[in-house]
């Protein structure tokens, strides 16, 4: 799986033996809440999820928050298309993400922590429910008060939005919440929550065993540390890979590509589409010209060569926003269903190629206006492909 | 306080901290257009049309559900704003069954005046509608549902859970197929609907409207063989005004007597009659059930006894506490009361063919609709109240009509059941019935007036959710002896919501009380389901006002001084809990399923 090549720095942490996991929680629990804070801060990481919001500050102001309950949260509602990575993590390494969470728990002063399951990933809840007991009895033996329990999503997009998945753990319709206030204030049943994405707390976790410092030399400048890409499409590869954040999408194609890449969809159907000529400006990381803006997802590579139709490809994505908005509020809900059935009108000759520009404008308002980051993501892709693909949408 | 400083459009603002955008714009005169806000309601902040601009954010801020925060530059009307909430409202209305002309809401639709503001005279984007199954649910004799009319504000949702805690309306599915609707898509009559209709008076558009009777009533009246006889509740002479040009809390009374009878109804008669009547006889079964609690100590005497005037209590307790059936006071309310005395002891009177009798109401109220359409309420062995008709449709009556309403001569109401007295007008208002209920029985049972100046019980008034007060009864007289020292404990609650606290308090056993009032809608009928659109707490306290001077302003203000009250017992049905009002004015209650 791990072939070396020149241009990209492959890295082996997340996956990396998780057996002294014990000793880790041991002794990061004797350490103050301040310095596990600002080891935190001082890495750098951002979260993985792929919005991309510093993991420290978020610690911090959950510890800051006053309150007598609070909770950490394993947000594993992985749904993005062409993202996978999580359920290897919990499949391979789960102690890695526990431990990560009790430390967390010790940080912030949280009692409780739950892992919200994506539905599809049923088939993980035994084998990490015996991780969990197993867990526990060790959180015993060190005298740790800290419980894990696990939540089943049930297959709803958004549900992965942080404040629509509390209000689905609450027993309530999975529905974006207003923000302010945030979860770090006001989370799952109103208490100060921290909400994590897995691979998150696996990389916190590398930063507990090894220092900040073995972590922030990694990746670049505002993207610090590894991350791992669900790599999938036209590629002789698919796969999992960890890779330094920084590169640049040339080099990735030259490793992954089979050769006749056209584009790639960085961060799934809510991410962008990069065309070739692209290719080369655009690195992959938190301030990379494209990804300058966080993308609600985390590592989703999907690649596609000439064969595919851009036309295609973004009705498919437009008939999976359209489904799956919750429906809650007007520019999503309404604004998904004209996008979708726009192209439609534009590919049929229904309307006329001037259409495109009315649904581009269209979707700029979705993402000054939607409630959560899902409808105000859906210009990103949308954008990119009516405006590199502008023919393949007409003809 | 902690006071914050703004700006809103470059004017600067100290306000309140954690005011809302909204709030703080509305102090200083700057309106920002909402649609799934709603005073009585929680924060939504799904329309997205009072998206504000802040400076240095990139995207806009909905006004309603967004804090001030100190330093917070906000514009109101920048060209994005603006630009994005036409878009807005544009995609709403690509989605809205926009057949404006042929609408129930048409001219109080606030989905159509915010067209008609921004001036949306084309659209960029594909109509949904056709692509859509909609469907107009029908069967309920109260609501009418039409899913097309619908934006998804979810303002009946919050309405029904938070207002009332009913739950009958509910979001089910979701993204393009997201929709209001009930337990797995019943229809409106098959589920715990009460019929309270503060979905109808919450909604912003034409999604949620009464049943509506106009047509049939126009044919009873025009009818050459039908004599017409209406009867209209306490509420509505305070509120019919707001439909027809008058300020919130003007008094019409003898207007909308005159619009009536120049309708063309033949008798034009008051539903405080029947008020009164409801105390004398309510008032005589809660003694009743006094003395056989204190002297009888009959252990099968429900105690408190709760008011049954209010049909969406009624059914409310019908589906979630049936085991309370019992407690209800079996009197039925006003409206069935006048409904069955039309068509016996009125028709007596005139000389009439009941089967020739149309009997209307005029109610604040759409589960009125559902109450006349009881199969029990047909004790005067014909359908008591034929239709019901709320403020809203007798206003658009008198509109058909092209009565200049403003101009019409005060008239007064029939004789033989149009006499009433101030404790029959006060059961408009929350509180009311438990006061005029208290004015008449503590004279009864002491010879003397309620202890409070002028007749004001004011510790029953008010628009807290639930009330409590009580009474000491001291020195009663000879026959009520055993009350001597008793503190009549009472609570009063309006909105569902509140009844629910109440019930369960009741059934966990931590409050006692004697009589309860429960009236379903928020301020009780005068904040019902069937009065003018909108509805505020504003706007209910406005009427309430309006009820209790109508009340101060009567000659009479208890209800067993009503002299046409006195002459039915003498003539017709000879004592409270006789025989006859046994047949006639009392009634039984039907357990039902939670959903």
């Amino acid at each position: 799986m791990m072939n070396n090549t020149n241009q990209l720095k492959r890295a082996d942490f997340i996956f990396k033996n998780e057996n002294d996991w014990k000793e880790i929680l041991a002794k990061n629990i004797k350490r103050s809440q301040q310095v596990l804070i600002n080891e935190l801060i001082s890495s750098e990481l951002k979260g993985r999820g792929g919005a991309g919001f510093p993991t420290g500050l978020k610690w911090k102001l959950s510890a800051e928050a006053e309150s007598e309950i609070k909770y950490v949260i394993c947000n594993a509602d992985e749904g993005e298309p062409g993202t996978f990575k999580d359920r290897e993590i919990l499949s391979l390494v789960p102690f890695k993400v526990l431990t990560a969470m009790a430390i967390c728990g010790h940080v912030v002063g949280a009692k409780e922590g739950f892992i919200y399951l994506r539905g599809e990933y049923f088939f993980l809840k035994s084998s990490l429910n015996q991780a969990i007991s197993e867990f526990e009895e060790y959180c015993k033996t060190i005298h740790l008060d800290f419980s894990v329990k696990i939540f089943m999503g049930s297959g709803a997009y958004i549900c992965g939005e942080e404040t629509a998945l509390f209000e689905s753990m609450e027993g309530k319709r999975g529905e974006p919440r207003n923000k302010p206030p945030y979860p770090a204030i006001s989370g799952y049943m109103n208490k100060p929550t921290v909400i994590n994405n897995v691979e998150t707390l696996a990389h916190a976790y590398t930063i507990f065993t090894y220092g900040a410092k073995r972590f922030y030399d990694l990746g670049v400048q505002y993207s610090r540390g590894t991350k791992l890409f669900s790599v999938s499409g036209d590629t002789p590869k698919p796969g999992i890979y960890e890779l330094e954040l920084g590169m640049s999408l040339t080099d990735f194609v030259n490793d992954f590509g089979d050769g006749d890449t056209k584009a790639v969809q960085v961060g799934g159907a809510s991410g962008f589409l990069v065309p070739r000529k692209r290719f080369a400006e655009t690195n992959i990381g938190y301030q990379g010209k494209l990804t300058g803006i966080s993308l609600p997802t985390g590592g989703s590579m999907m690649l596609f060569n000439s064969s595919r139709s851009m036309y295609n490809v973004l009705d498919n994505y437009l008939e999976f926003f359209r489904e799956e908005s919750c429906g809650q509020c007007t520019p999503c809900r309404v604004g998904c269903q004209q996008l979708w059935i726009g192209i439609k009108a534009v590919k049929s000759g229904e309307k006329n190629a001037l259409y495109l520009e009315k649904l581009l404008r269209l979707s700029e308002t979705m993402q000054w206006t939607s409630k959560c980051g899902l409808g105000q993501s859906v210009a990103n892709s949308f954008s990119s492909i009516v405006e590199n693909f502008r023919e393949e949408m007409i003809y | 306080m902690n006071k914050i400083k703004i700006t809103i459009n470059n004017h600067p603002v100290e306000i309140k901290k954690d005011t809302s955008i909204l709030d703080a714009a509305r102090q200083i005169g700057v309106n920002i257009p909402t649609l799934c806000y709603h005073k009585d309601l929680c924060i939504a902040g799904n329309c997205r049309v009072c998206l504000v601009e802040l400076a240095g954010q990139k995207r806009l801020s909905p006004a309603c559900a967004t804090p001030c925060e100190d330093g917070m530059e906000i514009f109101t009307n920048s060209v994005k704003v603006r630009n994005s909430r036409k878009h807005i409202i544009e995609l709403l209305l690509s989605e809205h069954n926009a057949d404006c002309t042929r609408c129930y809401k048409n001219g109080n639709c606030e989905l159509q005046k915010l067209a008609s503001d921004y001036k949306i005279m084309t659209s960029d984007f594909i109509p949904l509608v056709p692509f859509k199954h909609y469907t107009i649910d029908m069967f309920s004799p109260s609501i009418i549902k039409d899913d097309s009319k619908c934006i998804r504000c979810q303002r009946c949702v919050r309405t029904c859970a938070g207002l009332q805690g009913v739950n009958a309306l509910t979001v089910a599915y979701k993204g393009d197929q997201m929709k209001i609707t009930s337990f797995f898509e019943k229809s409106m009559n098959e589920v715990n609907c009460t019929n309270c209709g503060q979905c109808v008076i919450h909604c912003p558009t034409g999604a949620l409207t009464e049943r509506n009777y106009i047509e049939e009533v126009w044919e009873a009246i025009t009818d050459p063989t039908k004599h017409v006889v209406v009867q209209t509740a306490p509420a509505v002479r305070v509120a019919l005004g707001e439909e027809l040009g008058f300020a919130v809390g003007t008094r019409i009374t003898g207007k909308m007597v005159a619009a009536l009878r120049s309708l063309g109804f033949d008798s034009v008669m008051d539903t405080d009659f029947t008020a009164d009547l409801t105390i004398m006889e309510e008032g005589t079964e809660l003694l009743s059930r006094l003395k056989r609690a204190l002297v009888d100590h009959d252990p099968d005497v429900k105690l408190p006894m709760a008011t049954s005037c209010s049909p969406g209590w009624i059914k409310y307790i019908e589906h979630m506490y049936p085991d309370y059936l019992g407690y209800l006071s079996t009197c039925k309310s006003p409206q069935q009361m006048f409904g069955v005395l039309v068509k016996t002891y009125y028709a007596q009177a005139r000389n009439l063919q009941p089967d020739k009798i149309v009997s209307v109401s005029i109610m604040p109220c759409t589960a009125k609709k559902f109450e006349a359409n009881r199969p029990e309420m047909h004790a005067s062995g014909y359908r008591d109240v034929d239709y019901v008709l709320t403020t809203r449709e007798l206003a658009i009556m008198i509109k058909q009509a092209g009565i200049d309403f403003m101009k019409l001569e005060d008239a007064k109401f029939d004789r033989l059941m149009g006499e009433s007295t101030g404790a029959g007008v006060i059961f408009g208002a929350t509180g009311g019935v438990m006061e005029a209920a208290l004015r008449t029985a503590y004279e009864l049972v002491t010879g003397r007036d309620v202890p409070f100046d002028n007749l004001n019980i004011l510790p029953v008034r008010g628009m807290e959710g639930v009330r409590e007060a009580s009474i000491l009864i001291e020195n009663p007289l000879k026959e009520w002896a055993f009350l001597n020292g008793v503190e009549l404990k009472c609570a009063i609650v309006h909105g569902l919501i509140n009844a629910k606290k109440l019930m369960d308090a009741i059934q966990s056993g931590e409050t006692q009380y004697h009589f309860i009032e429960v009236m379903a809608c928020p301020g009780g009928c005068l904040g019902g389901g069937g009065q003018p659109i909108p509805t505020s707490p504003e706007i209910r306290r406005k009427r309430a006002e309006a009820i209790y001077a109508e009340d101060e302003g009567m000659p009479l203000r208890k209800s067993h001084l009503n002299p046409e009250v006195i002459k039915i017992y003498a003539d017709f049905l000879i004592k409270p809990l006789g025989e006859k009002s046994h047949l006639l004015l009392h009634t039984n209650y039907t357990a039902r399923k939670r959903y």
